[in-house]
């Protein structure tokens, strides 16, 4: 390191070594069209996916654009609200803004109907137990008067076990 | 019309440590810089373009990094390009810094990758959700931790196999003055003891979070040959490859990714080699959490699907086996991650110099530098050799 | 050098897009600079994107962006935190390597979902400057004040390009902001960032820009008459504004000598002035005279959409030399406080 010669009269100060500067901005975040349509239909307690018009898979959550062939993915397809557990993991750290207890699981589950997993959480269920090939159904929070939840992916509280023997591997090999 | 070669000239690197308190971030990138300099016998003023490459900006909190660093790099009144292709970033910046020689653009420039992440909140900028999506993973090992899983069950691989490879990339840090992790003490209990943070990944199989900086020299053919001449060997590029595929495509394989077998064989094809497996004397490959390693041999090309673990479990890619990977202690040992991918990327030419010190592999003549961000999905990789190509 | 062109080009601005993200946004773009030449997306060699999380606020955004150009089978692609004009260069570097025909740059910006005055303080020195927030309105005025002081411009020149760029961007179906008042009309409204006022200011804009580089004969064979790149080169000054004399831009001048601006005639100069006194002192760095056609579309004085303005310079000269009315045109691309960033490109049709 540079040494750095300084005038006498600095003899004795505490040297500066480093400064916190809190920052904050704020963003209003658009959701976008494939994105907001994805939201209303959460707060009907309706998972919908949509499909690439070129390619025919079914995207959820829908981000508007088929990421592989590059174009506007507009057919709604309505998935049921169960599905296969393709991975997990357990996760066993607190996190920068999460509330969940610790332990809990993380998984990829493919819902039924669909082409690429979501992430979603398991609970009910020790997570010993959880595997791949899993069956599972969404649990959703508590409707409000008008019998809807809020336009979110929270709006699921859960996925948990629905009773149903495992998936045939085939059914998401392409998945693992 | 034939790309000029290039030699790596000047290789340096900062003492990669949590927190380092006693330089900016300015200081940082100009300690890296001067060592690159000083390696190639050359100064600030010898230096015809500078090319800089870091991570998300949300890390440190400065945006456009460039800008302010303008003056600690030497690159008033010069061209300064700033990459940014997430994780990968290292690599990516050494490729298009190596660009502007192989093209015949610049003769002489001098690239440099970064992280301080102790002045960033850098677990934040990594595990926050994306706007409408919910927070349901944590952080980079909670996305990753169900694909190795997904590795683990397709090919078998004994629950073993992720802690001979982050004990190994520990040991060989020790070889290596450089590296952030120092764990003298470290064996394989010690790192199956450790906690498990999102299982199947435990933390001692999790990389750390390092304040550091890397930084190369890389010249014409010309110039190369006068630092040969002078008795300082260049890492000769034989070939460079960048490719990247989307985040949440269906029909993605993030266990193998389509990306990295595509950006290895052009790589690879590039150098000539045919057979990497045996053609490659030394790998320094991004692994950050320790299952990577054999996900990547497969990825790569050094053996089939699901015989990655065996080259592991056989001890092939131990320093002493025949394909030494991460003789450097890897990201595994020490992780600025806008450095990372160009620490790999000169540590493979710091081997085909002969440079490597006590982690050396002796006789290394070709040597492959491996990055890849996102989501697995964008991949930058370079071959460089101790003969022109 | 190999000759490498600008074949196609395409930009959507609006001043406040609430309805798209920023995929839904770029891929309408992408889209048309393709469809443009008739050009299918696996004929595309190399793919190089500029944009800025901190516009997105969002770390890792232009991870998902990539979507928009459908990355599958996997690509040759890369990115930059900066203009895509910068984007430009690296893929035009890529291109003179010799192994590959063509390159798509896009980039984009939303400047809406933050307050982008602010943000853009996060560019600054993160010791001395960034922690006194100085918009970026407050630091453009900066170097205008001194440019009045100095005497080598008045606020009647400022107010003068002002009025004659909203002039020109009425006939730019592109342009956010667009008015028929005279200087002197101008001239009359109330100082905002003194001594800047609101028209000497950039609008506040959300948007995104493509183009496809070509080389050589395939060039020809997209695009019957390729804006040729003659010279493309960038060059940064120091960034404490205190060590500059902030009445020059050094760089922009030395990338304007090293692109050979003045190797030629210039028809039409995009000059990526944000601020009305910018484009002052750029004619003065690149040498460019009274009879130089400047900003005919209005300039980012009447879109401003960050991270692209300067590639949408480059495209807006392309466009003029593809339909004849230019036949040498220089794009400029700038980045950082005062124009302490400079990118300067000639284009030329044969």
């Amino acid at each position: 390191m540079t040494e750095v010669t300084l005038p006498a009269r600095f003899d004795g100060l505490e040297m500066v070594r480093g400064l916190r500067l809190p920052a904050r901005l704020e963003f209003t975040y658009t959701a976008g069209q494939a994105t907001t349509r994805f939201l209303t239909h959460l707060a009907e307690k309706r998972i919908v996916g949509q499909r690439c018009p070129s390619c025919r898979k079914v995207y959820v959550p829908p981000r508007g654009a088929c990421p592989t062939c590059g174009v506007p993915t507009t057919d709604e397809v309505v998935l049921a609200n169960t599905g296969t557990v393709t991975s997990f993991c357990i996760v066993n750290v607190a996190f920068y803004g999460g509330s969940m207890e610790l332990p809990y699981v993380s998984a990829l589950i493919l819902p039924d109907g669909a082409d690429i997993p979501l992430m979603h959480l398991i609970q009910e269920i020790p997570a010993a137990d959880v595997h791949m090939g899993m069956r599972v159904e969404a649990v959703w929070v508590d409707e409000d008067a008008d019998g809807r939840v809020p336009p979110s992916l929270e709006s699921i509280r859960h996925f948990r076990p629905n009773g149903e023997p495992d998936a045939d591997p085939a059914t998401y090999a392409d998945h693992v | 019309m034939g790309a000029e070669r290039v030699a790596i000239v000047g290789i340096g690197q900062t003492h990669h440590t949590a927190t380092r308190g006693d330089v900016s971030i300015a200081g940082l990138v100009r300690e890296a810089a001067q060592r690159a300099l000083d390696d190639a016998a050359m100064t600030w003023s010898d230096i015809d373009a500078v090319v800089i490459g870091k991570a998300p900006d949300f890390f440190e909190g400065l945006m456009m990094p460039e800008l302010y660093l303008a003056d600690a790099l030497g690159a008033v009144g010069k061209p300064m390009f700033r990459v940014h292709t997430a994780g990968s970033v290292g690599g990516s910046t050494a490729i298009v810094a190596s660009d502007l020689v192989a093209s015949g653009v610049h003769k002489r420039v001098l690239t440099v990758a970064f992280e301080k992440q102790s002045e960033s909140e850098a677990m934040w900028a990594l595990s926050t959700p994306f706007p409408f999506s919910p927070p349901m993973h944590a952080g980079a090992g909670g996305y990753f931790a169900p694909h190795i899983r997904a590795y683990m069950a397709r090919s078998g691989a004994p629950d073993h196999i992720g802690i001979m490879v982050a004990l190994k990339d520990r040991l060989n840090a020790l070889k290596n003055p450089y590296a952030h992790l120092h764990e003298p003490d470290i064996t394989f209990d010690s790192v199956k003891d450790s906690f498990m943070l999102w299982d199947p990944i435990r933390y001692s199989e999790t990389c750390p979070s390092s304040d550091g900086a890397c930084a190369l020299v890389m010249v014409d053919e010309s110039l190369g040959d006068d630092a040969a001449a002078a008795g300082r060997n260049p890492a000769w590029l034989h070939g460079t490859a960048l490719r990247s595929e989307p985040t949440l495509a269906a029909g993605r394989d993030q266990v193998s990714p389509w990306a990295g077998r595509e950006c290895a064989a052009d790589v690879f094809a590039q150098a000539g080699i045919t057979d990497p497996r045996k053609q490659v004397d030394v790998v320094e490959m991004y692994v950050p959490f320790s299952w990577f390693e054999p996900m990547w041999l497969e990825n790569l090309g050094f053996c089939g699907q699901g015989e990655g673990w065996k080259l592991v479990d056989t001890g092939v890619t131990e320093m002493t086996g025949d394909l030494p990977v991460n003789c450097s202690g890897g990201v595994l040992s020490s992780n600025p991650i806008g450095a990372s991918g160009m620490l790999r990327f000169a540590e493979a030419a710091l081997q085909v110099r002969g440079q490597a010190g006590e982690h050396q592999i002796d006789g290394a003549r070709t040597a492959l530098g491996h990055a890849y961000g996102g989501g697995s999905q964008f991949f930058a990789m370079w071959v460089v050799g101790s003969a022109k190509p | 050098m190999r000759d490498i062109a600008i074949v196609s080009f395409a930009q959507f601005n609006s001043p406040i897009e609430r309805q798209r993200n920023e995929v839904e946004m770029i891929m309408p773009v992408v889209g048309e600079v393709r469809d443009r030449i008739s050009i299918t997306k696996d004929k595309i060699d190399f793919v190089c994107s500029g944009s800025s999380d901190y516009l997105a606020g969002v770390p890792f955004s232009f991870v998902t962006t990539l979507d928009a150009v459908g990355p599958w089978p996997p690509i040759s692609e890369s990115h930059v935190d900066m203009d895509g004009a910068f984007a430009v260069y690296e893929a035009w570097v890529k291109l003179q390597m010799g192994k590959i025909d063509t390159a798509l740059i896009y980039a984009y910006g939303k400047s809406s979902p933050g307050d982008i005055r602010r943000t853009v303080t996060r560019q600054l020195d993160p010791y001395y400057l960034g922690p006194l927030w100085p918009d970026m309105h407050s630091i453009a005025a900066l170097q205008a004040r001194q440019l009045l002081e100095s005497g080598q411009i008045t606020e009647a020149d400022m107010a003068e390009v002002a009025a004659r760029s909203r002039a020109a961007a009425a006939a730019n179906p592109h342009a956010v902001v667009s008015g028929t008042e005279s200087a002197e009309e101008l001239l009359a409204a109330p100082r905002t960032y003194d001594p800047l006022r609101a028209h000497d200011c950039p609008p506040v804009t959300d948007g995104v820009a493509a183009v496809v580089l070509a080389a050589g004969d395939v060039a020809r064979e997209l695009c019957d008459r390729p804006a040729w790149i003659r010279g493309i080169e960038h060059r940064i000054d120091p960034h404490a504004l205190g060590v500059r004399d902030l009445t020059r831009s050094p760089s922009a001048a030395a990338a304007a000598k090293a692109a050979g601006v003045a190797d030629g005639t210039v028809d039409v100069a995009e000059l990526h002035a944000a601020w009305s006194h910018e484009e002052l002192l750029l004619r003065r760095e690149l040498g460019l005279g009274d009879d130089v056609d400047v900003n005919p579309s209005g300039g980012a004085l009447c879109a401003n959409t960050m991270m692209a303005t300067g590639l949408i310079r480059m495209g807006e000269v392309a466009e003029r030399i593809w339909a004849g009315n230019a036949d040498r045109g220089v794009a400029h691309a700038a980045s950082g406080p005062c124009l302490q960033q400079n990118l300067v490109c000639v284009l030329e049709g044969e």
